[in-house]
């Protein structure tokens, strides 16, 4: 649909904002530029609508060297979404959306029509916003309304400068979902840069990681946080982001490390009183040189307090039977977590000084962190990750 | 010499006809013809100054270097020069005068055209001519007009001037009011030539409110 071939932008002589750039970008595809800022992300997308011409090299669209199209012509073809969202104030809402169909003569009863449609599709309703002004709507609502101009015409390649990096968190995750949703129905092809890993993992069929220039790493989401291509994608992409397998990672990196702990000594309506304050519903029994001794149920407590006597944690505590060391992996612990009665493993170390506590939940919490970054579990197992997510229960049990 | 409201009430009787002579051509021939000319120049220049840095630079100089001369000693160039006296030097200085406000407008009004919104409108297919057309001229009108205004509201304090060289308006009756030693004349001609600017200033920004599409409007 679009290709690059050997493509080079030279600003000034002797340093390239685009170096020697190849890449070839599938029909109904949403590719992912990401990298640090003047990295050439935004050159690299100009070029594609002729907003800036290559230094060097050819692009082609559909097969056609894009040097002898019309630049007019090509970007009436070309949707173009930018972070400035660039709506014209003293246009009304449906002038806006309709506007590249005015350019390419559409009747304007057809016009009309395609506006409201377009208005509908994302939840606006034609009669209240088509003849608004830009400045009447929330900055979310006007990035909406730049993603309708841009499809306006029904264009089948996409160009997005960091569309959402203007936005709030809170609205941009909603414009990046529905962004997911219109996709998903229209299967546009589509360039979109941004400089937020979470974005590019969201939203990419295909990354590309840019730096100086250059192309990095190309790959789906999962091959980049699979296998990183070196140290700085790895820095780019953040640290405990990677997609490591449950055999890879540490008990050390995921532990709570100030679990609720008790001295044998402390009495039960202490330890009961202490548990109710961190809401939890045991407490570690350690002595005073940090060595675990054993661990205080609530109900091993209540027992206690029951009784009528005055009993210590000491007397009323379980031994433990199951623990880990900091330096076993995940999957070991995991292993070890299915064998213990209490949902939680301490983490000990080699002379059994307590040093964390691993529960059931954050172990799987973290699993799930570690494995799928800002990015939702398919129930019904329809997306790429439902295999590993089946895996991975399989080794939880 | 006293003033009173009746005594100029007597002289504006006296000379009521010539009054409204005087005053259709203080309008008419040294405000909106002038004026006129002066948007019909300066606009398309603004727009050329806009795209070709030479053209803003020796159109701004020489619209600056205009404004700078003084009334009088330019009324004496240009007759100096064959204008000839009477209305025609009158016109043509206050011609000249108009073309700064406007010129200089007319660029800062295209010139402040936010770049995202040129951005956009080059990215969706738009070509030169469109984006002038569509976009930079009517979000630069508000500032075009304003540029109109206060030429106009100019010409209308400066025309009065035009009278030393025979170019008539209220003038006139200023001019002749101070040979005479004749207050109550010189006031029939500065009052309404006052009263000409402050009107003329709110009714042009009336019609620059309601000429600004909605969108833009404050
Ligand atoms: N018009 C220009 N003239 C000269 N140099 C330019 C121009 N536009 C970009 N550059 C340079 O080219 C390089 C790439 O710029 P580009 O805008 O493509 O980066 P980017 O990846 O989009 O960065 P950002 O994330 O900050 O938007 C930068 O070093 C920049 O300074
Ligand atoms: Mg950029």
């Amino acid at each position: 649909m679009v290709k690059f071939e050997n493509v080079s932008k030279v600003y000034s002589p002797g340093t390239y904002a685009v170096r020697s750039l190849n890449l070839e970008i599938a029909k109904g595809e949403l590719v992912v530029l990401v990298g640090p800022s003047g990295c050439g992300k935004t050159t690299t997308l100009k070029m594609v609508n002729r907003l800036i011409e290559p230094t060097m090299g050819r692009i082609f669209i559909n097969g056609q060297d894009i040097r002898y199209v019309n630049p007019a012509k090509l970007r009436r073809q070309i949707g173009y979404v930018i972070q400035q969202i660039g709506l014209f104030p003293h246009m009304t809402i449906a002038q806006n959306v309709g506007l590249v169909l005015r350019l390419l003569n559409v009747p304007k009863k057809e016009r009309d029509k395609r506006v409201d449609a377009l208005l509908e599709m994302v939840g606006f309703d034609p009669k209240i916003y088509r003849n608004r002004y830009p400045r009447e709507l929330s900055g979310g609502q006007q990035q909406r309304i730049g993603v309708l101009r841009a499809l306006a015409a029904d264009p089948e390649i996409i160009l997005m400068d960091e569309p959402f990096g203007a936005l709030d968190p809170i609205t941009r995750e909603q414009l990046q979902d529905e962004l997911k949703k219109l996709q998903n129905s229209l299967h546009k092809t589509i360039i979109f840069v941004t400089h937020d890993m979470d974005e590019a993992i969201k939203l990419a069929d295909r990354i590309v990681v840019m730096r100086e220039g250059e192309i990095v790493q190309v790959g789906t989401p999962e091959e980049l946080l699979r296998n990183p291509a070196n140290d700085f994608i790895r820095e780019f992409i953040g640290k405990k982001r990677f997609l490591r397998s449950p055999e890879e990672v540490l008990v050390a990196e995921i532990m709570v490390e100030d679990p609720v702990t008790g001295h044998p000594e402390v009495g039960a309506a202490e330890a009961f009183q202490r548990m109710q304050r961190h809401q939890v519903n045991s407490m570690l029994v350690v002595d005073e040189r940090g060595i675990l001794k054993g661990i205080l149920t609530l109900r091993g407590v209540q027992k206690g307090i029951q009784s009528g006597e005055r009993k210590k944690a000491g007397e009323l505590m379980e031994p433990v039977t199951e623990t880990v060391t900091p330096h076993e992996t995940v999957l070991a612990a995991a292993r070890y977590m299915a064998k213990s009665k209490y949902g939680l493993l301490p983490v000990v170390d080699e002379r059994g000084i307590l040093k964390g506590l691993l529960t059931n939940a954050s172990l799987i919490n973290t699993l799930v962190d570690v494995l799928w970054p800002a990015e939702e579990i398919d129930p019904k197992g329809e997306d790429k990750n439902g295999s590993n997510s089946i895996e991975l229960m399989g080794n939880l049990s | 010499m006293e003033v009173t409201l009746s005594s100029l009430w007597a002289t504006y009787l006296e000379r009521s006809a010539k009054f409204w002579l005087l005053t259709r051509e203080h309008f008419l021939l040294l405000v909106v013809l002038p004026v006129t000319m002066a948007a019909a120049v300066a606009i398309p220049l603004g727009i050329l100054a806009s795209k070709q840095r030479w053209i803003q630079v020796t159109s701004l100089a020489f619209a600056n270097l205009m404004q700078t001369i003084p009334s009088l000693a330019l009324l004496a160039i240009l007759i100096a020069l064959g204008a000839g006296i009477g209305n025609k030097p009158a016109i043509i200085a206050l011609f000249l005068y108009s073309l700064l406000p406007i010129l200089r407008n007319t660029y800062t009004g295209i010139k402040n055209v936010d770049n995202a919104l040129l951005e956009a409108a080059r990215g969706m297919g738009m070509t030169a001519t469109q984006i002038l057309i569509m976009v930079e001229l009517p979000l630069a009108f508000p500032v075009i007009m304003a540029g109109i205004r206060t030429a106009a509201v100019i010409c209308v304090g400066l025309a009065t001037l035009a009278a030393f060289v025979g170019g008539g308006g209220l003038g006139d009756f200023i001019v002749t009011g101070l040979g005479m030693v004749n207050n109550n004349l010189t006031l029939l001609g500065a009052i309404p030539a006052a009263v000409m600017a402050l009107l003329l200033d709110y009714i042009l920004g009336k019609l620059e409110y309601w000429l600004t599409p909605r969108g833009l409007r404050i």
